[in-house]
């Protein structure tokens, strides 16, 4: 048993690194959304499915079948993270003009907001898997199938560290998340606009009478939190080249698990919470086995909280707070 | 941001949320002073209703689809019975609960171990699988329910995942095959039971009115005013010499033992089971069942998980297209009446107290709704 984790413990710890920054990218959406309406957004999930497949439509537009490389595989990418981010974040606004204003406006219960919020995600997946995917992806009566997506480039080891081989996919989703990660704590820290999102999670009462447009910064976050995800899709649609209609859920749940560990309403604790997530579910697996993957995050997350009840870096409800 | 909410009021959503309103609200202003022998005349009628409701007069016009009896037992019967035991955690006590489902699971499950691997009959397992359950809500609840919020949202959404996933690996209760041959409770009373699904509609209407009388008297005693002040200000409860923790366990316990006779009831009909019968889904849409119908308030609920079951199966001619409707109408649901069906009374006169009198008819009390700054959304 021992011998097995040592000869496992590298390559599942970049897997669960890899894995780990795309919880992260999806728990920025969650924690962002959660920090200025205090609100779970449980259709955040599907924003992220509309993500992958609009990445996946701009490259079946592009007619791309096989690997890429050099100048064409760097524009591709590009094209794809803007047309990702875009669906995502379009749709995260949608989302919040739809599901949830109407109840803002109407001081309804967050509970009410959440039966909104599943209520979306249920009408976008079955939109996906009754239209969307037979018609717009020509795969009739199949809406409920897996959707392969094509490889965009070849995969090879970069280096070595052991003997543990770095992958190119794997470093690639890495840096690109915290590439990320570090513009949108820029943009909540220094812009003006990041002020007025964290002046609007401190105290919307306030933010409102210091000239704070509320709505605008509501929308502009639910905008930001949806392009995080749309790169997230991004990265998964291109990691493990299948896409369903419900391929949010668990990734949803696990994300929102992430930002829970991390601390809710944190934006680094979105990314601790998203690669301690990646790694722990990756480490455990060797000992108990990959199909008790989601058994042992969800185990992790209840003894987390019983001793830290707010997270491993806390709400920080004053500072870092987006 | 919120000031100019009266002024929508030519919104046709508006008016038609008021006309609705104003219907429900005057039927309970009357419920509310009716004497004793109108109400136990309106109990007496459901009753009757609900005893003659599986005829062929009925189920032809409730559901030309499917098999109406059928239906009357599963999903609408279970989606009930359910809805009332997470209305004890959500709607009494304020505990948002994703995860109900692992508790219908486990008492289905417990139905399908004991009744194939040690050949026990209905009767002794259905106590046994209301024990098992509570004690399921006690172990999920202890360490729990120091959370708050969205923390004990997330931790009971990943409770019902690991216990649909823990049925699915584990090889003894079948793996993902799940357990088959479940036996059929013993005949009682001379009522056998087997494939016709009457005398199970029966037995679960029986159980239904049962835990609903239950319910009622909980609410009504010390114990749901305890509750009540939970959901209202927990910090101020707890002040007030409430035990919170403790009352919070017990809605656990109480929701959890409800969710578990509904499983083994449904358990002991189907005859086989499997993981993929308790997803998340499910408890989700009893969680909108609740909150459609009224979270809190009995009848509503009631009425919220029978519109809920009934609807999707009522238009089955639109096959597939049902549920995306059901999700398009949770969501206009929400914005046209978000406080439910149905909403509890006094919380109705809470909410109206923001306006001028107490007691104010229906569209005044939406307007307080509105007028209620952004941060109360929150509470």
């Amino acid at each position: 048993m021992l011998n097995d984790f040592i000869n496992q413990v590298g390559p599942s710890t970049v897997g669960g690194l890899a894995s780990g920054a795309i919880y992260a990218l999806i728990a920025l959406g969650y924690t962002m959304v959660y920090g200025v309406l205090r609100l779970i957004n449980f259709a955040h999930s599907e924003i992220f499915m509309i993500g992958s497949f609009a990445a996946l439509f701009v490259i079946n537009l592009m007619g791309i079948t096989g690997p890429l490389s050099g100048i064409a595989l760097v524009g591709t990418m590009l094209l794809l993270l803007l047309a990702s981010m875009a669906a995502s974040g379009g749709a995260a606004v949608v989302l919040e003009r739809v599901a949830y204003r109407p109840l803002r406006r109407r001081g309804a219960s967050r509970l009410a907001a959440l039966i909104s919020a599943i209520g979306a995600s249920i009408f976008l997946q079955e939109l996906f898997a009754l239209v969307i995917i037979p018609e717009v992806f020509d795969r009739p009566s199949q809406g409920r199938n897996q959707v392969p997506v094509p490889r965009l480039f070849d995969r090879e080891t970069v280096f070595s560290i052991g003997n543990t081989d770095i992958r190119n996919d794997h470093l690639f989703i890495i840096v690109a998340a915290v590439a990320m990660m570090i513009l949108l704590d820029v943009f909540v820290n220094r812009t003006k606009i990041g002020r007025g999102i964290r002046a609007t999670s401190q105290d919307p009462e306030t933010a409102v009478l210091m000239g704070v447009n509320i709505d605008s910064i509501i929308r502009t976050t639910f905008f930001v939190g949806g392009a995080m995800a749309g790169v997230a899709a991004l990265l998964y649609a291109m990691e493990f080249e299948n896409l369903r209609f419900n391929v949010g859920f668990l990734l949803g749940v696990k994300a929102f698990t992430a930002a829970v560990l991390g601390g809710i309403g944190n934006l680094r604790g979105a990314l601790l919470g998203g690669l301690m997530l990646g790694l722990i579910e990756n480490w455990g697996s060797i000992f108990f086995g990959s199909e008790w993957k989601d058994v042992i995050a969800f185990t992790v997350l209840v003894l987390v909280l019983l001793f830290r009840p707010t997270g491993i870096l806390g709400e920080s409800l004053q500072r870092a707070r987006a | 941001m919120n000031a100019n909410s009266n002024v929508r009021s030519g919104n046709p959503l508006t008016a038609l949320r008021r006309t609705v309103g104003g219907y429900t609200d005057g039927v309970r202003d009357w419920w509310a002073t009716a004497p004793g022998w109108a109400r136990w005349t309106v109990y007496a009628l459901l009753i009757a209703l609900a005893i003659v409701a599986p005829s062929d007069a009925i189920g032809s016009f409730m559901s030309p689809h499917s098999h109406w009896a059928s239906l009357l037992f599963s999903p609408i019967g279970t989606y009930v019975l359910l809805a009332v035991g997470l209305n004890v955690v959500v709607g009494q006590a304020g505990l948002l609960d994703l995860g109900f489902v692992a508790f219908y699971a486990i008492g289905a499950y417990t139905m399908a171990i004991f009744g194939t691997k040690y050949g026990w009959t209905f009767w002794p397992v259905l106590v046994v699988g209301i024990f098992m359950t509570a004690v399921s809500g006690i172990i999920l609840g202890s360490p729990t329910l120091r959370l708050r919020g969205d923390y004990l949202a997330i931790v009971t959404l990943g409770f019902g995942e690991i216990v649909r996933i823990t049925a699915q690996n584990t090889e003894y209760i079948g793996g993902s095959r799940g357990i088959t041959n479940i036996p059929h409770p013993e005949p009682i009373f001379g009522v056998e039971f087997f494939l016709d699904p009457l005398p199970y509609y029966y037995l679960l209407l029986a159980a239904i009115i049962l835990v609903v009388v239950f319910a009622k008297r909980l609410e009504r005693s010390r114990v749901g005013r305890a509750w009540e002040a939970i959901r209202e200000d927990e910090d101020a409860a707890e002040l007030m010499g409430v035990p919170t923790f403790k009352f919070k366990l017990l809605a656990f316990f109480i929701g959890a033992m409800i969710g578990g006779l509904t499983g083994v009831i449904w358990a002991s009909k189907v005859i086989a089971i499997q993981p993929p019968n308790f997803p998340f889904i499910l408890s989700a849409t009893i969680l909108a069942a609740v909150v459609l119908g009224g979270s809190g308030n009995l009848p509503g609920v009631m009425i919220g998980a029978f519109l809920i079951a009934w609807l999707p199966e009522r238009f089955r001619g639109f096959a597939d297209y049902r549920i995306l409707i059901f999700g398009a109408a949770l969501v206009l649901m929400m914005a046209l009446r978000p406080e439910g069906l149905l909403p509890p009374r006094r919380r109705r006169a809470v909410a109206s107290a923001g306006g001028t009198k107490p007691e104010t008819s229906a569209a005044s009390g939406d307007e307080a709704g509105g007028d209620r700054p952004a941060e109360e959304v929150a509470k």
